[in-house]
């Protein structure tokens, strides 16, 4: 069903973005701490677009969330345990310890892991839809997520063109959030729009202004429909500004202050936080009552987390096959 | 009757579909067309739906069957020449091989190959691309040498629950004949001693084997005994097998078709110095093909690969005769 975002669908929405950008920020703040490995990749400005994807998706639905996708992933059933495992390098997390920070997914439920290689993604989500299609399941959508940058890939094109070809339920979410790392649109793409790029596969498209919570929800439930309809793949351009660096380690001196201050600059959550109390008539106090619930359940997580630990190098299993006899490393041979 | 390589794996493929309904294969042509080399012949009308053609995409080809893989299917994705599937690469390498160890999902894919020279096929349709595959943890690649092996591997690939690069050589696929379809065979990881000889021991695989057994009878006239193993399997690598081999033998030839930087040669031979050097009565010797793209005039590929002349003149060499 086609479902205007409503009083209670808002809240959900809200509160999910809330604690994605809460996790965000305490996440940065480990990571200054020095208790993370490797990098922090943060979804900040991008909320909006995520959680209307991910709360569009149902169970059996298969979902390849991207680097900016926390509050999408939490919508789509994602702990915050979870999340806060993997990017700790807990061995209890869903890739226990051997993939860290957004390399996580419970494939089994729906939810790829992605790997770095942007664009590789889309057309894992196909073969997903299509063995559905071949198991004689119905009523089921993909969504693949990506930034601007994929599009300039040779598997976004083969991955969309197949979708077309096969006429797959696909939702390919495109974040234009301005830059690939440091690098503007204009060294990305020479097209008007990248919706442009739906003609010449032969989808539909859709543009929205990712900023705004109540666009990304229409503009999503519209397009999940139209998949779920069986009209075939649509395209999803939300145009939006990363407020936050690639990752952590990067300052993004880049971004120009006329960015900073267009239409593309304005915070996704502070637009939502404006939808709620002017239009759904929520009070500031509850507001800040949810800020303070999910901080807390953090914090906690974050304590469990922490005492779990790291894995063992010396007790870990080593054999990258599932048919363990023939690995070539078994285990108990020294390496 | 008697049966072809190719016709072995279009049966291993019938097989399949016919017994295990999780199975579909997908590639460019495979469909109503039959596949360019006629692999999925009649396929797409005895099992409707199931036989699927491709766009010309093998990122996209190989990327969906990890998608189908993680929904519970065993998809059959046939590469028209194992040259293009280096454009599907990264799908194999990085998310396939991958899968298993980030998720514990399994990734029940076979990735199929026609692989290798035949006179003519030039730089972009020759290539043996086992060992950069091989390199990749998290892969199985198998090299079947004859019918009963392009039959009975196969099927065992894609009842394996890991990624399987299956490397079929378009050199044996018309004029290597069986007389019947195996009803056993060896398990995948095993070597097969295809010719027992006391004197040294060859180490090959593929259609190479066929060029070593050659080479061997030849050999056998001047009354040197040469003991030929098919390796089958080249990821895993059955290292038993060959350091038994050279405990009798005492010397050791490798022999592929790959180029000669890294490869199945060099970790064959690394294997057997690492852990068999004091069963060694000579340096062990390789011939690969030459270090350049395979060339397309007949007369210069003949002698860019190994051949059984080649291989008489280096276990020659090796014997000091």
């Amino acid at each position: 069903m086609n479902q205007e975002i409503n009083r209670e669908t808002a809240e959900q929405a809200y509160r999910y973005m809330l604690t994605a950008r809460k996790l965000d920020e305490r996440l940065a703040q480990l990571y200054r701490a020095g208790d993370i490995f490797g990098g922090v990749f943060l979804g900040k400005g991008q909320e909006a677009l995520s959680v209307s994807v991910g709360m569009v998706l149902r169970k059996g639905d298969v979902y390849a969330p991207l680097i900016r996708d926390g509050a999408g992933r939490l919508a789509f059933g994602e702990t915050v345990l979870d999340a806060l495992r993997n990017c700790l390098g807990s061995p209890l997390g869903p890739m226990r310890a051997r993939d860290g920070n957004v390399h996580r997914g419970r494939p089994r439920e729906g939810s790829m892991a992605m790997i770095s290689h942007l664009g590789a993604s889309i057309s894992v989500v196909n073969g997903a839809l299509m063995a559905k299609r071949m198991k004689g399941e119905s009523g089921f959508i993909g969504a693949a997520c990506i930034g601007e940058g994929a599009t300039s890939t040779g598997a976004f094109h083969e991955a969309l063109n197949q979708a077309a070809i096969e006429k797959l339920p696909l939702l390919l979410v495109v974040a234009n959030n301005q830059y690939a790392y440091s690098t503007p649109t204009t060294m990305q793409f020479a097209c008007e729009k990248l919706t442009d790029k739906a003609v010449g596969y032969g989808v539909t498209a859709h543009e929205v202004d990712g900023t705004n919570l109540e666009s990304c929800w229409n503009t999503l439930q519209q397009a999940a429909q139209k998949a779920r309809n069986g009209e075939g793949p649509q395209l999803i351009v939300a145009e939006l500004l990363r407020l936050c660096g690639h990752g952590e380690h990067d300052d993004a001196h880049y971004v120009t202050d006329d960015m900073k201050q267009s239409k593309v600059g304005k915070d996704c959550m502070e637009q939502a936080r404006s939808l709620l109390i002017s239009q759904y008539d929520f009070s500031i106090e509850e507001l800040q009552a949810w800020e303070a619930a999910t901080l807390k359940d953090i914090n906690q997580s974050i304590t469990t987390v922490k005492q779990e630990g790291g894995p063992d190098p010396y007790t870990h299993n080593w054999n990258p096959l599932a048919t363990r006899e023939l690995s070539e490393q078994p285990i108990g041979t020294a390496n | 009757m008697s049966i072809t390589y190719l016709e072995a794996i279009r049966e291993a493929q019938a097989y399949l579909l016919k017994n295990d309904p999780s199975v579909y294969i997908y590639g460019q042509d495979v469909g109503a067309f039959g596949g360019a080399f006629k692999a999925t012949k009649n396929l797409a009308a005895e099992f409707p739906g199931r036989v699927i053609d491709a766009p010309i995409s093998e990122d996209a080809m190989i990327g969906s069957a990890v998608g189908a893989a993680i929904e519970g299917l065993r998809p059959i994705i046939e590469v028209q020449f194992a040259d293009f599937s280096t454009v599907g690469f990264n799908q194999m390498v990085n998310q396939a091989a991958t899968l298993f160890w980030r998720t514990e999902v399994p990734c029940p894919i076979t990735l199929r190959l026609p692989s290798g020279g035949t006179s003519g096929g030039g730089p972009f349709h020759s290539q043996c691309l086992e060992s950069i595959y091989a390199h990749f943890p998290g892969l199985i690649v198998c090299t079947p040498a004859t019918v009963e092996d392009a039959y009975s591997m196969l099927i065992e690939s894609v009842t394996l629950d890991d990624p399987v690069v299956f490397c079929e050589h378009k050199y044996l696929y018309f004029h290597l004949k069986a007389e019947s379809l195996p009803q056993e065979a060896l398990p995948i990881g095993k070597a097969r001693i295809a010719r027992e000889g006391r004197d040294m021991t060859i180490v090959t695989y593929s259609a190479m084997v066929h060029e070593c057994l050659e080479a061997a009878k030849e050999m056998a006239q001047d009354g040197i005994q040469i003991e030929v193993v098919d390796l089958r399997t080249v990821k895993p690598i059955d290292t038993d097998t060959i350091i038994a081999s050279v405990a009798r033998t005492g010397r050791l030839l490798c022999v592929a078709e790959e180029w000669p930087w890294g490869g199945v040669n060099a970790e064959v031979i690394s294997r057997v110095v690492a852990e068999g050097f004091n069963l060694l009565d000579a340096p062990p010797q390789r011939i690969n093909a030459k270090d350049t793209p395979v060339p397309y005039h007949p007369r210069l590929w003949s002698v860019h690969r190994p051949t059984a002349q080649s291989i008489v003149a280096a276990s020659r060499h090796l014997l000091r005769i």
